[in-house]
């Protein structure tokens, strides 16, 4: 049934952190809501703004390395990773 | 009164979340799988990782098309927006002159877009359209089939006179929901026209506003029937925007997996650009 979705490993991998990732945030919202703050960011955010946000960057990171440079994707996730900690705590 | 914390609403929209998931985040996990893959048939498909991302970002053609269909859609905002608002302001507040308005707006927004294109394409003729000829006949060399120039501003116009209606009747719906206390305050403190727009009208406007600027952003930056049909894209490639360059590489040459890549890539502008919008007209209300 799913077949002509054309499934591959590193894209299923790709969705279930997304995935992973939102039941943890609504996990986290019910047992400890969150309040909208101003942190480095230009904007007063909530949790789930800084989420967005920071998916969002993510994906420009790895398009910039992808058709600037030559270097290793692993380099843009491993930026990307530390972006989003950064965004989300102090953002 | 404190507010009671009940979230079971939520299951009113488990609905419509249904919908989404069938109609765009299905879909889109697809083009998501097609984007990694060279895809030659449904039992053919090879992994090829982000080569199809490295190849469309560095395409030359592709980097045209793309800047084409920013300067087009910076166009249209910038000419659709402050018209709609000045039709608007313009139009009668009631009776049977606002009907007669009205109807007359709406009509451009009621004709298919294959038809507006076909339309123009008539129109602008030099030797059978009524707006070709004019112009040839006053002495402006006009022919939108071989000049850029002018393929642009018919594609254009052509744009402002199927939408800027839109634009004008979200501003006209905002500016009939502002009370006539408003006016009357105004009044009172003798505020000239220019002051009445700035702080009575235009922050009055903004809801409507947000939702003119993305809708007019997001359909002009997906632009496709209209200049298809009446330039085709030329000449040479002056009038080819995104979503045809997407669908000459998707359809046209059946090429999947690299369509894929690009419209990814595409979809991210969109998100941006419409979030920055989003963000830009409404934060400043958020807290009131």
């Amino acid at each position: 049934m799913i077949a002509w979705m054309q499934w591959t490993l590193p894209t299923a991998i790709f969705f279930a952190t997304i995935a992973a990732i939102l039941l943890v945030m609504t996990v986290f919202e019910v047992v400890k809501p969150c309040v909208e703050r101003k942190g480095f960011l230009p904007i007063a955010t909530t949790r789930g703004d800084r989420l967005f946000i920071g998916l969002l960057s993510s994906a420009y990171i790895h398009l910039l390395f992808l058709g600037l440079t030559e270097a290793s994707l692993w380099i843009a996730l491993a930026i990307s990773v530390v972006w989003l900690g950064v965004l989300l705590r102090w953002g | 009164m404190r507010k009671v914390p009940n979230n079971r609403a939520w299951w009113l929209v488990l609905p419509v979340f249904i919908l989404v998931a069938f109609s765009a985040l299905i879909p889109l996990m697809t083009v998501v799988n097609y984007s990694v893959q060279d895809i030659f048939g449904p039992n053919a498909a090879y992994f090829v990782g982000t080569d199809w991302f490295r190849e469309v970002l560095r395409n030359e053609s592709l980097q045209a098309s793309l800047g084409r269909q920013v300067v087009f859609s910076a166009a249209v905002l910038l000419i659709e927006i402050p018209l709609g608002i000045g039709i608007a302001l313009l139009m009668p507040t009631g009776g049977k002159r606002a009907s007669l308005c009205l109807i007359l707006l709406a009509i451009p927004l009621l004709i298919p877009w294959n038809v507006v294109g076909t339309i123009w394409q008539i129109f602008g003729r030099g030797d059978i359209g009524l707006f070709g000829r004019f112009l040839n006949e006053i002495g402006i060399n006009y022919n939108y089939t071989a000049d850029p120039v002018d393929a642009w501003f018919t594609v254009l116009l052509m744009d402002v006179w199927h939408w800027t209606p839109l634009v004008a009747l979200l501003c006209y719906s905002g500016l009939r929901a502002i009370p006539q206390a408003f006016y009357q305050a105004a009044e009172i403190d003798r505020a000239s026209r220019w002051a009445v727009f700035r702080y009575i009208q235009l922050p009055r406007l903004k809801s409507v506003l947000v939702i003119a600027v993305l809708l007019r952003f997001m359909d002009s930056f997906m632009i496709y029937t209209e200049p298809f049909v009446l330039t085709g894209g030329g000449p040479g490639s002056s009038t080819t925007f995104l979503s045809q360059t997407l669908t000459t590489m998707a359809v046209g040459q059946f090429d999947i997996g690299r369509a894929a890549a690009f419209s990814l890539v595409y979809f991210l502008i969109v998100l941006l650009v419409s979030w920055l919008f989003f963000t830009a007209i409404t934060y400043p209300d958020r807290d009131k």
